[in-house]
């Protein structure tokens, strides 16, 4: 057998530090990028590569998860990432319950910890959460069995958008290392802009924060980020761009005086970008707020990777289903 | 305490190589264009030995082949009970398998594990004309219904003995190797 054989053969192959690459995975849960090792992440960035082909299959499916159930427990709204989760869980095989909100018991004053237990007795393998609450995916993996990936928990950690991210970064830069990267506008509120941090300097790129002060925490200066307030000093340097979305539910003008001083401060449009790097990657979560943030001819225009990265986050996303799936075989 | 005993050299294993092509270019000379030969490589080791049986055969024919890349780890039967995810490695098959004469390529046949996965892999691409096995070595302690048709050496083995195949493009070195456990 195949196991008995890679068991076997360690000692002697130059490669044995790849082939040890599935014990080397051992989490049962994937909370943040903050908890994870450049080996770890690299390892989940490789195994997405891998599960990038399965997408260009006629029959884009395979059987891996057969049997398992998936539940996509959404506290807050979502479109791609649920339904990026939700297809990467049935190119898996698996069956993928949606839970929301609004239609829910948590609508009835049902805590999450009792809702959770209670979607659990039904007997589920991987729980996909987004909630409003830093810590709730957290707080989650203590009280249940099955495996929990955080979609996004407050403005802690959004860990599968970062990793798509510098997936996406990897595979049109072909390294990280060295890269540098600017990632700009509301960096307090992220959870995007926080996974993209933790990962990227891992891995060994030049984070620099850019944006009004007052959405710049100054503690980033502790993790070895640089910060700048000026967009146009910082733009000739870079080599990718991650813009992040403004987040006008969350805030509502308190951070900046208008929409429209924002934009022409910290919007990327053609003029801005005419004094970047002619290779500039342009990057953007979604969704984008067209005009504020990105102007449409950029976000539409051959340097955006805006759709690339939509694209990758499906391989990522299986990728991490996957790994997490048969460390919670044996971790009960 | 393990012994290892040598059971194949480089030159051992050159001539096997060149006897399987042999075999598989008699078999499949009388093939149309609708059904070409194709040959696919089971990592890991199976794909330096696809690639090599590739050379031969396109020497000795003066065509050229189609070949790929499977990895079955995504199809795996004790993904449930390993408790950890092996290493998922790059399937790459880009071109349709139907109607095509395909020879899976690996090193050892053991179980029949490998091969059974391999195959519910390959039918997710197609419906191909037929579907061959060749391999290296063919050690027994079969679990499943499967054999192979083209085997360059069969061997006797107790269960509990590991038999290394290392080749020069992964391990640096071209040998057979018998291991007790």
């Amino acid at each position: 057998m195949k196991s008995e054989k890679q068991i076997a053969r360690l000692p002697t192959s130059p490669d044995a530090g790849r082939r040890n690459g599935g014990q080397a995975w051992k989490h049962k849960h994937l909370l943040g990028l903050e908890d994870l090792s450049a080996l770890e992440i690299n390892h989940i960035l490789d195994t997405a590569e891998s599960f990038k082909e399965i997408s260009t299959r006629n029959i884009k499916k395979v059987p891996t998860l057969r049997g398992k159930v998936v539940v996509n427990m959404f506290v807050e709204p979502s479109t791609r990432t649920k339904m990026s989760f939700s297809l990467a869980a049935k190119r898996l095989s698996a069956d993928v319950v949606d839970f929301s909100p609004s239609t829910s018991s948590l609508s009835k004053g049902e805590t999450l910890k009792d809702t959770a237990r209670n979607i659990e007795a039904m007997g589920i393998d991987i729980v996909i959460i987004r909630h409003t609450s830093p810590g709730a995916p957290h707080m989650l993996s203590r009280i249940i069995d099955a495996s929990v990936i955080n979609a996004g928990d407050g403005a802690h950690e959004h860990p599968t958008q970062g990793l798509l991210d510098i997936f996406t970064m990897r595979e049109q830069k072909g390294k990280i290392k060295g890269l540098k990267v600017a990632v700009v506008g509301d960096i307090l509120h992220s959870r995007v802009a926080r996974s993209n941090i933790w990962g990227l300097t891992k891995l060994g790129a030049e984070v620099i924060a850019v944006g009004p002060p007052t959405l710049i925490p100054l503690q980033l200066r502790d993790l070895g980020i640089k910060i700048s307030y000026n967009l146009d000093e910082v733009i000739p340097e870079v080599d990718v761009i991650n813009i992040l979305r403004i987040q006008l539910e969350r805030q509502r003008s308190k951070f900046f005086p208008t929409v429209r001083e924002y934009a022409r401060l910290f919007g990327i449009n053609s003029e801005r970008l005419k004094k970047a790097k002619k290779d500039v990657m342009i990057m953007h979560p979604g969704p984008i707020n067209r005009g504020v943030e990105i102007t449409p001819e950029i976000a539409d225009g051959n340097q955006s990777v805006i759709l690339r990265q939509v694209t990758n986050g499906l391989s990522v996303r299986m990728a991490v289903l996957y790994l997490v799936s048969a460390v919670s075989q044996k971790g009960e | 305490m393990s012994k290892d005993k040598r059971l194949l050299s480089e030159k051992d294993i050159d001539n096997i190589l060149k006897n399987l092509s042999d075999k598989i270019i008699s078999q499949h000379s009388s093939e149309s264009k609708k059904n070409p030969l194709v040959l696919i490589g089971i990592h890991r080791r199976g794909v330096p030995l696809g690639k090599r049986l590739k050379n031969i055969i396109e020497k000795k024919t003066d065509k050229k082949l189609l070949s790929g890349t499977l990895d079955i780890t995504l199809y795996r039967d004790d993904l449930d009970t390993i408790g950890h995810t092996p290493v998922v490695k790059n399937t790459d098959i880009p071109f349709d398998l139907t109607n095509k004469n395909i020879v899976l390529v690996d090193d050892v046949l053991f179980t029949g594990r490998t091969v059974r996965a391999a195959l519910n892999e390959l039918t997710d691409f197609g419906r191909p004309k037929r579907i061959q096995l060749s391999v290296l070595i063919d050690r027994g302690h079969r679990e499943l219904p499967i054999s192979a048709d083209y085997i360059g050496k069969a061997i006797k083995t107790e269960r509990n003995e590991i038999v290394m195949v290392r080749l020069k493009e992964i391990d640096g070195i071209d040998e057979v190797v018998i291991t007790e456990k």
